[in-house]
């Protein structure tokens, strides 16, 4: 997508590297979210763009409501079965790069609904990245599952790694 | 602050349940027990003559139940005979009072005749009934499921149904 293919074929191997670091700068300082509130952990979600917390020191303050907007979708809530197509559709419409932060205990393994209604896990439905603890986590926990996806993004590859013989 | 506020005398009294025992005569093949308990009233009724028994209470001016508020679906377990029973929870805005209508399934035949002709908010009530615990409405307009996926697999809320789903 983009920059890897077109750039990266032309610059010599040297520069490839710094590039990364380059690209990857630019990623992890605007990690746009897309809005997918599900239950409470969306309140907690909203109150970390808020003064006191004020997410925007990272960069991830701008919720987008269109997928094509986004980097990183916050699950935040239970995901119902009849959610999770929707939920699916949603992180497919996301450009790449993407990634995704599943926000509390229920997103993450169900919590306490475990039952018929409720996927256990939102990993069974999109690749996760950051799973946050807590039911549901303070603002400060979501701030440090974007801090903790910021050094995900730092140790990425952009270009494609040449195979060592 | 105004000490005391005008209200309309229905709107400041309980709502109360109707005596049934008027009805009783009336459908006496379709009503096999009127139960009365802490103040409520409860009519155990055959599937059979239903819709006449819900049309009279309806239609009738001094009963004129004209809001159908809840229908209720319950599993008795898988042992018990009948297994379902349906509870429907009429009003009357008009005259502020209410009753109760049961009826019991059997496991082997669980259907019951619409009620969405006599009013409309039957229509999604049934419909979750029959996507929680599998009883078919006769008659009805649009029998899909409300709340699950339309590709969901079983009956959630029947006792035999696994917690976690098939």
């Amino acid at each position: 997508m983009g920059l890897e293919t077109t750039v990266g074929d032309l610059l010599p191997e040297v520069i490839t590297t710094r590039l990364d670091a380059l690209v990857n700068w630019g990623r992890k300082s605007s990690i746009w979210p897309a809005t997918f509130g599900l239950a409470c952990c969306a309140i907690e979600m909203m109150a970390m763009t808020d003064a006191r917390n004020d997410v925007a020191r990272f960069g991830a303050e701008v919720f987008r409501a269109s997928p094509r907007q986004a980097d990183v979708m916050i699950v935040a809530g239970r995901v119902s079965i009849k959610m999770a197509p929707v939920l699916r559709r949603i992180y497919d419409q996301m450009p790449e790069p993407k990634w995704v932060i599943s926000m509390g205990v229920c997103a993450s393994a169900g919590g306490v609904f475990n039952n018929y209604a409720i996927v256990q896990g939102v990993d069974k439905v999109v690749p996760v990245d950051v799973f946050v603890p807590g039911c549901p986590p303070r603002p400060e926990g979501l701030i440090w599952a974007i801090m903790k996806l910021q050094e995900k993004i730092e140790r990425e590859k952009v270009f494609k790694e040449e195979k060592v013989a | 602050m105004s000490e005391s506020i005008e209200r309309a005398p229905s709107a400041t009294q309980y709502p109360r349940y109707v005596d049934a025992s008027q009805v009783r005569g009336k459908f006496e093949t379709t009503i096999e027990e009127v139960i009365e308990a802490v103040s409520e009233v409860t009519v155990i009724a055959r599937r059979d003559g239903l819709v006449a028994l819900m049309t009279h209470l309806r239609d009738e001016p001094s009963l004129r139940f004209d809001y159908l508020s809840d229908i209720a679906g319950l599993d008795l377990g898988e042992f018990a005979s009948p297994r379902f029973a349906l509870s429907y929870h009429l009003y009357s805005l008009t005259h502020n009072h209410r009753l109760r209508i049961k009826v019991l399934l059997d496991e082997e035949d669980p259907r019951v005749p619409t009620m969405c002709p006599l009013w409309k908010s039957a229509n999604w009530l049934e419909r979750e009934i029959y996507d929680m615990f599998g009883v078919t409405f006769d008659g009805h307009p649009d029998l899909r499921r409300i709340l699950m996926p339309v590709d969901y697999e079983g009956h959630p809320l029947r006792k035999d149904f696994p917690i976690k789903g098939y």
